[in-house]
Order: C-alpha cells, then structure tokens, then sequence
C-alpha cells in the first residue's frame, strides 16, 4: 500500500506536469529576479545569498502546497484514505515524503549552483546543502497541516500562506544561521534538525486530524 | 463537578452571564479608575526615563493579557476536541479577536515607548518580534474562522491549528531571542536590570487585574453576541428550507 502509493505520487507529479523541473525554473526565477532589486554587487549578493536561497525555498515549498489534498479531495482518494486499514498518518506522511522528493530534493541539490550565481562563497555550499536537505521537508511537513485545514476551501493558497509562514520562522532563523556558521556541523544545525524532527511528529498527527475533522 | 457541566449548558450560561455582566462592568471600571491614578499620579517617574516610563503600565499589563488569552484558546481547543463542547467552540472564537486586540495594542505602545527610549518607532528587539509574531498567528485563526463558513467545522480546524500554535509559539519564542542575541545592537538601553520596586509593582498589578476584568467581561459580551448569531443562522437555515 504504501510503495504503491508512494510510486503513485510520484507518477502524477511526473505525467501532470511541473514535477521537479517547475519547482527549479521557479527558484531560478526567483533567483534571477532577486539581483535586479538588490544590484549586481557581488559583495552584498554574496552576504545576502543564504537568506534568498533559504527564502526561494520557502516560497518554492509554499507554493503548490494548495493542491497538496486537493486533488485527492476531488477524486475521492481521501475518503478512500480514510477507508484504509493503514493509518491515515502515515499515509499522508508518504505522500509528504513524495511531495519532498520532487520538490525540496531537487532545491537542495541543486542550490550550489544557485549560490554561485548568488556569489555565495564555496565553503558554505556544504552546508548550504545539508541545511536544505532538512530544511524542505521541514517546511513540507510545516505546509502539508496549512494544507489539511484549507482542503475544502476553494480559494485556499493565500490563506495557507497566512497560516503556516509564522511557523516557519524558527526553521528561516535557523537554517540562515546554520549556512553561515564556520563549522559545517553547528548548533544551528542541531537545532534546524531538533525543529524537522519534532514536525515529523505533529505535522502528520495534526493534518491527519484536520483531515478526518474536515469531513464528519 | 456536576454543577460545573450543568453550568457549561449554553442556555445557562446566557442566563448566568446576564447577571454577572454588570457587575463586571462595575469592576473592571473601578480597576481601571484606580490602576490608572496610581499609575498616571502616584506612580514615580522614572529618573532616567522621566514620565514616559508610565506607558508601561499600559504596556506590560497588555503583553500578559495576550499571552493569557492564547493559553485560554488552547483550553477551550481541547474542550472542542477532546468533548465536542459548543460553548468552547463559542469561547475559541471569541476570545480570538480580543488576544489579537491585546497584541495590538501591545505593539503600538510599545512602538510609542520605544520613539523616546530607543530612538526608533520600531527596533526588532527580540520581544517586540515576538509580539509581532504572536500578532500574525491571531491573525491566521481569525482569518481561517471567517473562511470555514459551517460554524462546527471552522470551530474543529481552528482548534487545531491552536493548537499547533500553542505548540510552535514557545519554540518561535526560544528561536527570536537566539537570533536576537545573534544579531543585537550595540547600543539599546536595556530597561529595569534591578528588582522592580515597590511603587512600580502595585500600579501594574491593580492595571493587570483591570485588563483581566476587561477581557473576562468582554469574552462574556462576545459569546453572548456568538450564541445569538449562531440561533440566527438556525433560525434563517429552517426558514430557507420551509421555502
């Protein structure tokens, strides 16, 4: 049930367009725009670069996070969900997990390059990776209970965005921080880490709830 | 105990709310008549800050009535969830407009506060962030309240979200100051650093009950106005279904 929800997930992000290549097109364009407003110093690009980094990933996670149950809403996948002997948490856990892979994978992996565009200086691409490697399924996680709540509204995207951003705040400060410490392995980092595991507690307990309350 | 539930009954509850109301009102005037002239004349000035200090006796009082009306939106959460309770639903939501209310007005103040001491309208010191913070989470709830449109549902998904909020906020908390300390300026003036003394204390005690008095009659008037919109909506769903 679950690798074959698992691979489900990810062939309906694959065959309905804008899997993975959409979320990198928009965090190039994020990147690409972001210079325009702030000049072309190299110096304060290269200051500024884990911040714009970190926040492109935020608005990337955020952004298809008001489909995240929509379409399972639609098609009636939720209440066959609910049906199911495996318990709806982990369900939607995997399909968090799918979410990550084809989203907030692909930004980490590919944000050493961003950050040279940024000219952001090499010995922090290590950890610029290794913090967005726990960063974006912290903010998965973090969406996908915005997601639960809003999933019979129609018009829920700016709302969800309303909802979660302030809980996103401890995961910003310290994934900045994490990228811009000396040592790769730092207290930032610890904590980032500590924020991603606790999500994975309450995202999934929360958004399951929200889910089941949703429909009674 | 029983009595207790017996008085959780919505029916009750208007009754014994329309007989507490006025005294409450009486209370809370008196308080804040004698918690404002204890802190507007008897109260010292400070001699560093001169008279200005005086806006803390508006300012503090606020802070703890905005974080006291959370941790009573999160009871009332679990009173939804855990024992589908209609008058914690009512109580969730309209206690949420008054936190955000005490939010407010502990930001502005503060900004007010901070033009003659620090110099700035606003600093992002670590607390005033914090604030703002708590401010924009008030926001979310009242904002997904007026979403939902079946009153039951919006009451379960808000209580939820409470919740999560009541789980994030200490953890916002502990990651503001530690970017604060990270990031502080050199040169605030930090206040108080001594015990408070005395004439300071009492002032801001009798200002804090005075905010308690007012937030406890005003969630009673706003569960009354609640209690009455949802018959209406009854009422008006019944005669749209005998059309």
């Amino acid at each position: 049930m679950i690798r074959a929800l698992l691979t489900r997930e990810l062939k309906l992000a694959a065959r309905i367009g804008g899997g993975a290549e959409l979320g990198l097109m928009f965090f190039l364009i994020l990147v690409a725009v972001i210079p325009f407003a702030i000049g072309p110093e190299s110096r304060i690009l290269a200051k500024l670069a884990p911040a714009i980094l970190w926040i492109a990933a935020l608005l990337a996670t955020l952004l298809g996070l008001d489909r995240f149950f929509q379409a399972d809403e639609d098609d009636g996948i939720l209440d066959l969900f609910l049906m199911s002997n495996t318990p709806l948490e982990l369900l939607i856990l995997v399909k968090a997990f799918a979410h990550w892979l084809v989203t907030g994978l692909p930004l980490a992996l590919a944000a050493p390059l961003f950050g040279l565009m940024l000219s952001l200086e090499p010995a922090l691409m290590p950890s610029l990776v290794l913090t967005l490697l726990i960063g974006t399924p912290t903010l998965t996680l973090i969406g996908m209970i915005g997601a639960a709540l809003t999933v019979t509204l129609r018009k829920g995207g700016m709302l969800l965005s309303v909802l979660i951003l302030p809980f996103t705040i401890p995961a910003l400060i310290f994934g900045v921080a994490a990228v811009n410490s000396d040592a790769v392995f730092n207290v930032p980092l610890l904590f980032l880490a500590a924020i991603a595991l606790t999500m994975l507690v309450i995202a999934p307990v929360a958004s399951a709830a929200a889910l089941r309350l949703g429909r009674e | 105990m029983k009595a207790l539930y017996s008085l959780a009954n919505p029916a009750l509850f208007i009754k014994v709310s329309w007989w507490l109301l006025p005294p409450l009102w009486v209370a809370t005037l008196v308080s804040f008549g004698a918690g404002l002239y204890m802190s507007l004349v008897v109260a010292p000035a400070d001699y560093q800050q001169g008279e200005t200090v005086r806006i803390m006796f508006i300012h503090v009082p606020s802070a703890w009535l905005a974080l006291l009306c959370y941790s009573a939106m999160t009871l009332s959460a679990l009173g939804t969830l855990i024992f589908r309770h209609p008058l914690a639903d009512v109580a969730q939501k309209a206690a949420a407009p008054l936190g955000a209310g005490f939010t407010a007005i502990c930001l502005v103040t503060g900004s007010i506060w901070g033009k003659p001491t620090w110099g700035t309208w606003w600093e992002w010191d670590a607390r005033l962030t914090s604030m703002l913070i708590l401010l924009l989470i008030y926001f979310g709830i009242i904002a997904l309240w007026r979403a939902i449109e079946e009153p039951n549902k919006a009451a379960r998904a808000v209580a939820i979200l409470t919740l999560v909020g009541a789980v994030n906020i200490p953890i916002i908390k502990f990651s503001v100051d530690w970017w604060y300390t990270l990031h502080q300026p050199a040169s605030i003036m930090r206040l108080g650093g001594s015990a408070i003394h005395s004439t300071i204390l009492q002032p801001l005690l009798v200002m804090g009950l005075a905010y308690f008095l007012l937030f406890t009659t005003l969630l009673l008037v706003r569960m009354r106005a609640e209690l009455d919109e949802r018959k209406i909506r009854r009422i008006r769903l019944l005669a749209a279904q005998e059309n």
